[in-house]
């Protein structure tokens, strides 16, 4: 088995609080049944929408992140997968795309001595 | 999952009322945004970690801490709420006056408050049971829409007129002046009254959505029911008159979708639950010397909820309610459905001749049951050919495919010559 981060992209803030509910529902369930399957290593986190982005030499601080809204990184997950064609398989069940979002799949690099 | 159901939606109404009430009315879309980030906020941590243990808490705890963040960071350059000015001033008395203010109690006088507000007497009735089912009860104005099967342009423009209305009023309703609150009172009950039988009869398609609208209806009127000054007996009244009509809905839809008038309802099917409440509120209600259209309408239907067959409807007693409606709140819809009692009562050549003296029947001339009701009464004499042009007009009328369905079936049924089945829903 190998390691994968999914790391989620896009949010809806216009949506109803029912609609807000179906979504959250989803997500519950999808995250449910990859844990079922031994999927998870490490369930991850949300990640504020705000914070700041410092670059350069300069270290220069700027409020951030600097994407557009749906480019910004909500959160992450680690998942235990065969492959990488498994892990892209596993990832097509998110709940991220019925609001247009994306989730990019990134092979852990495995550490040897 | 543990959220249980239209958990946000409810979750909603609360937290927009008890933010109102400390950011003023004036406020209601600082109020809307705060909302909509809470369950934002709640999307996201939810799903990483679970569902919290009382969910509810915590979207009033997340709401509430940006609340005392706003009213830090803005109290200077925004106003809020005049009457709560110097306990928000002042750091020492601000995060204990406003976790008073969120507080399971506060939060239903809150929604109180905002349900009266949204009934000011500057708004046309359909613009207050819109608005009381945008801010109390969660939905978008893509659900109103689809709710009242309009247009979202139509529904969007009602509620942001209504809402200026609103955030134009200074204040929220004062629900402690005991003058101020039994004289809006009525409107109160008419816009849930209204909001109910959007559900019962409206024209949704949908029978999940309907039978929303009546628990929305049903759980609001419960908030006044709960309310010293609210309990009262035209309260009882309409809440019994909800209960015994909500028992129906089940027995109204049959599985296939299909409408199923009061006559051919499977009477099993009925909610024993609703009708044994909606019986016990009218007893209630009776408490005193008022009678409104409440007191009438829920005494029909209880009529029916404790008829076990159709055939076993005390018509003299309906035919005699619905001439007490007539006297209190004359309309051509309550002469209708007076004059298919009669019908029952006494025949369809009767029913038929009270139907041809209705006043300003042209009222009545969008409305698919006018022309059904002939049809029905034409076919119950056997005149086949008559009843199916009624039915036909009707048909023409339908406003949803159920409707469209059922109508479809009576024209049939008059070409068969099939002459059972009947009238009201």
């Amino acid at each position: 088995m190998s390691e994968f981060t999914f790391l989620f992209r896009g949010r809806d803030t216009t949506a109803s609080p029912e609609q807000m509910q179906k979504a959250m529902q989803k997500w519950m369930a999808w995250f449910k049944e990859l844990g079922d399957k031994g999927y998870i290593k490490y369930p991850g986190h949300p990640l504020e929408h705000s914070g700041k982005v410092v670059t350069g030499r300069q270290k220069t601080v700027h409020d951030g992140p600097y994407a557009e809204a749906k480019d910004v990184v909500g959160g992450f997950t680690l998942i235990e997968a065969k492959d990488l064609q498994h892990a892209v398989e596993i990832s097509k069940g998110c709940p991220i795309f019925d609001i247009g979002g994306s989730v990019e799949v990134r092979p852990v690099q495995r550490l040897s001595m | 999952m543990e959220t249980g159901d239209h958990l946000f939606r409810r979750e909603a109404g609360r937290m927009v009322a008890a933010l109102t009430r400390i950011f003023g009315v004036h406020n209601l879309a600082l109020a809307e945004d705060v909302v909509q980030d809470a369950f934002c906020r709640a999307l996201e941590v939810w799903k990483f970690r679970g569902v919290p243990d009382n969910p509810s808490a915590w979207l009033m705890a997340t709401a509430k801490n940006r609340a005392l963040d706003i009213l830090r960071r803005q109290r200077t350059a925004r106003t809020f709420a005049p009457e709560l000015e110097r306990l928000i001033e002042s750091e020492w008395t601000l995060a204990p006056a406003v976790a008073e203010l969120f507080s399971a109690n506060a939060v239903k006088d809150d929604l109180l408050r905002l349900m009266f507000s949204c009934c000011h007497p500057r708004l046309p009735e359909e613009a207050q049971v819109a608005l009381i089912l945008n801010i109390l009860c969660g939905f978008s104005v893509d659900e109103v829409a689809n709710a009242f099967v309009s247009r979202h342009a139509a529904i969007e423009k009602r509620i942001q007129r209504a809402k200026k209305v609103l955030a134009g009023s200074k204040t929220l309703f004062d629900i402690d002046a005991p003058a101020d609150f039994s004289a809006r009172l009525p409107a109160v009950h008419r816009a849930l009254y209204l909001l109910f039988n959007e559900g019962y009869h409206g024209a949704s398609a949908q029978s999940a959505v309907r039978a929303e609208l009546c628990r929305e209806a049903m759980r609001l009127a419960a908030l006044l029911l709960d309310h010293p000054i609210g309990a009262a007996p035209t309260t009882w009244a309409l809440s019994a008159l909800m209960c015994l009509d909500a028992a129906r809905l089940p027995a109204r839809v049959d599985a296939s979708g299909n409408l199923n008038p009061l006559f051919d309802q499977d009477r099993t099917l009925w909610d024993r639950e609703l009708v044994i409440e909606g019986l016990k509120l009218l007893e209630q209600s009776a408490a005193g010397p008022e009678l409104s259209e409440y007191h009438i309408e829920a005494a029909i239907a209880s009529v029916h909820a404790t008829a076990g067959r159709a055939e076993d409807t005390d018509w003299g007693k309906v035919v005699s309610l619905y001439d007490a409606l007539m006297r209190l709140r004359p309309s051509p819809v309550v002469a209708l459905n007076r004059a298919i009692a009669i019908a029952q009562r006494d025949g369809p050549e009767r029913g038929l001749a009270e139907i041809g003296a209705i006043e300003n029947p042209d009222r009545l001339a969008a409305y698919p049951f006018y022309s059904a009701a002939l049809g029905e009464l034409e076919l119950r004499r056997g005149q086949h050919e008559t009843a199916r042009e009624h039915f036909r007009a009707a048909r023409a009328l339908a406003r949803n495919p159920m409707e469209r369905r059922f109508l479809d079936r009576r024209v049939s049924a008059c070409e068969r010559g099939v002459t059972t089945s009947a009238l009201s829903a």
